[in-house]
């Protein structure tokens, strides 16, 4: 295809004039057009309908009825879905801040320590992300068991009080999801933090040694503003990833007990595709991406300031 | 510099986290080579055990389908867009990037329950064609920023002399530029293979036939139905898991960088 275009450009009269300015601008538009087709057709336009659906009331079959925002003023009122953005805010403690607390505090002692078996433990602690999250699930449930492990080790250290069946119980099922997001998000906060510290010159902590700073100062005044920018896409990753629980969900909990663990991409499934309210889940949906853009471009805007 | 203490403590430190890192993994690992619980012969055994009872060759090879023709059209078009984009003085790109780029951020979440709807107005869900052609949209809005940094990078002196050479602007890209551009295609490649593989709603929503689902989705199914012991359950798992750890096992070099880099894909 492109071969004919080509063709076509150099019978021109100015061929030689175009050769050195390069293809034409009709040409190079040639080029993105099928990513752009394929792109518009199963991506841009979908977004688009989202929108549309989210104005109606409809159950996928009969006629719909345009509600106009009522589906959105549902978002803030319906207990259900309150609560489905409510435990997402536990999440993000979960899958955000505790893995960059930790991460910070990982990063910074190996990168200063110089200890070996770096790249095993990079390996190691990166392998949680490539795992899909089906299988993941299915692990935590077995690890989460009455008779699974997580209970095994609680008897061994003397808490055989506190065993429970973690995913079925209706105040722990959430904060559980939430440690199988900090597994899985640690690693890669971890390694994107170390490739930040592995920046900083050696220079400024020698300096730092010098003026008597142990290393809990070392680590304020030197590593933490140094490493502002990998932290804040560490953050934006694992916040949108809190966000987008719809698979671990799905397989851990199915959103209970009651619905103790549904979050909002769970809600999209379930109204859409269960519950019969595509209007209801189509607002849940853009109201998750207009959340996710606006964490994106909050933190885009932080990285052009400084 | 460094006292024995604080290095001692610091292997301390490592080793725990790489224990709780590796825990899940090592239990599942365990569970399936272990006993059967539900009476099998236990160990090795139990992988096919699974597979058979799991119906893992049918969802295996929709997966292994899936995945090669998202990784392939989506590596065509996104080289072939990042190279427009990149190199040449394309229309409108003022606003065609950006609306690329925006890509990175639509959860699957808003795009499915559209989607399922009108694809099933023309018929197409439940076909291959509806699990992978979202993905390829999806992995293509990726691709295109991804390559599009790799051909910016190129001295374009290269293109300029192939060029002069009377070389077409095709056989430019395939045959000056895509060569020594196989690193940032590899990352491109095993990422998309990853996203592909490891995608759980778009087939969870679109295959409603059993032959059309995709490992992780027989997997989920495979919960459901065995509910005699976990043992298989977790032969399953393995199954399922094995070949993006794998990959990544060999080229992690890729996936690290691919996902601290191309950082802001979702």
């Amino acid at each position: 295809m492109a071969d004919t275009l080509v063709a076509s450009t150099a019978r021109g009269g100015s061929a030689a004039r175009r050769d050195r300015l390069g293809p034409s601008p009709w040409h190079a538009l040639a080029y993105v057009a099928p990513a752009l087709a394929v792109y518009a057709a199963f991506v841009l336009y979908p977004l688009g309908r989202a929108v549309h659906l989210s104005l109606f009331d409809w159950d996928g079959l009969t006629l719909a009825t345009f509600v106009g925002l009522g589906n959105y003023v549902e978002v803030v009122t319906d207990g259900d879905l309150r609560a489905a953005f409510g435990h997402t805010l536990v999440l993000i403690v979960f899958f955000a801040l505790l893995p960059a607390a930790i991460g910070l505090v990982l990063a910074a002692l190996l990168t200063r320590a110089r200890v070996r078996g770096l790249p095993f433990f990079r390996t190691v602690v990166f392998l949680p992300q490539v795992v899909a999250m089906v299988v993941v699930g299915v692990a935590w449930r077995q690890l989460y068991a009455p008779d699974g492990s997580v209970n095994d080790f609680l008897e061994l250290v003397g808490l055989g009080g506190v065993t429970r069946a973690w995913l079925g119980d209706p105040t722990f099922a959430l904060p559980a999801v939430g440690v199988i997001g900090t597994w899985v998000q640690t690693g890669l906060v971890t390694v994107l933090l170390m490739a930040g510290i592995s920046r900083i010159p050696d220079q400024l902590y020698e300096a730092a040694r010098l003026d008597g700073a142990g290393p809990v100062r070392e680590f304020f005044a030197i590593t933490l503003p140094s490493v502002r920018a990998e932290l804040a896409v560490a953050l934006t990753l694992t916040v949108i990833a809190a966000l987008k629980t719809f698979d671990l969900i799905y397989i851990t909990t199915g959103g209970g007990p009651g619905n103790r663990t549904s979050v909002p991409s769970y809600e999209v499934y379930n109204r859409a595709f269960r519950l019969g309210e595509v209007g209801s889940a189509a607002a849940v949906g853009v109201t998750l991406t207009i959340i996710i853009f606006a964490i994106n471009l909050a933190v885009a805007r932080i990285g052009e300031r400084r | 510099m460094i006292s024995r203490a604080e290095r001692t403590a610091n292997y301390a430190i490592l080793l725990l986290f790489a224990t709780f890192a590796l825990w899940p993994i090592l239990a599942i690992l365990a569970t399936a080579l272990g006993p059967d619980d539900a009476g099998g012969a236990g160990g090795l055994a139990n992988f096919p055990a699974a597979w058979e009872q799991g119906r893992f060759a049918g969802s295996m090879l929709t997966s292994i389908a899936v995945s090669a023709f998202v990784v392939v059209v989506a590596g065509v078009l996104s080289i072939m867009a990042g190279y427009a984009f990149g190199t040449m003085r394309v229309p409108w790109a003022g606003v065609l990037f950006p609306v690329f780029l925006l890509g990175l951020m639509v959860p699957t979440e808003v795009i499915v329950v559209p989607l399922y709807f009108d694809l099933r107005t023309f018929g197409l869900t439940n076909t291959f064609w509806g699990i992978a052609l979202p993905q390829v949209a999806q992995s293509v809005a990726f691709g295109t920023f991804w390559m599009r940094a790799y051909f910016r990078s190129r001295p374009p002196s290269l293109i300029e002399a192939g060029r002069l050479d009377g070389a077409s602007s095709w056989r430019i890209l395939w045959q000056i530029l895509v060569p020594p551009g196989r690193p940032a295609i590899v990352t491109m490649v095993v990422l998309t293979f990853m996203w592909t593989w490891n995608e759980f709603l778009i087939p969870l929503v679109m295959a409603t036939d059993a032959s059309l689902r995709t490992a992780p989705l027989g997997l989920a199914f495979f919960q459901g139905q065995y509910t005699s012991g976990y043992t298989l359950l977790a032969a399953g798992a393995v199954i399922v898991a094995a070949p993006v750890v794998v990959v990544y096992l060999f080229l992690q070099r890729h996936f690290i960088r691919g996902m601290l880099e191309g950082a802001v894909r979702e």
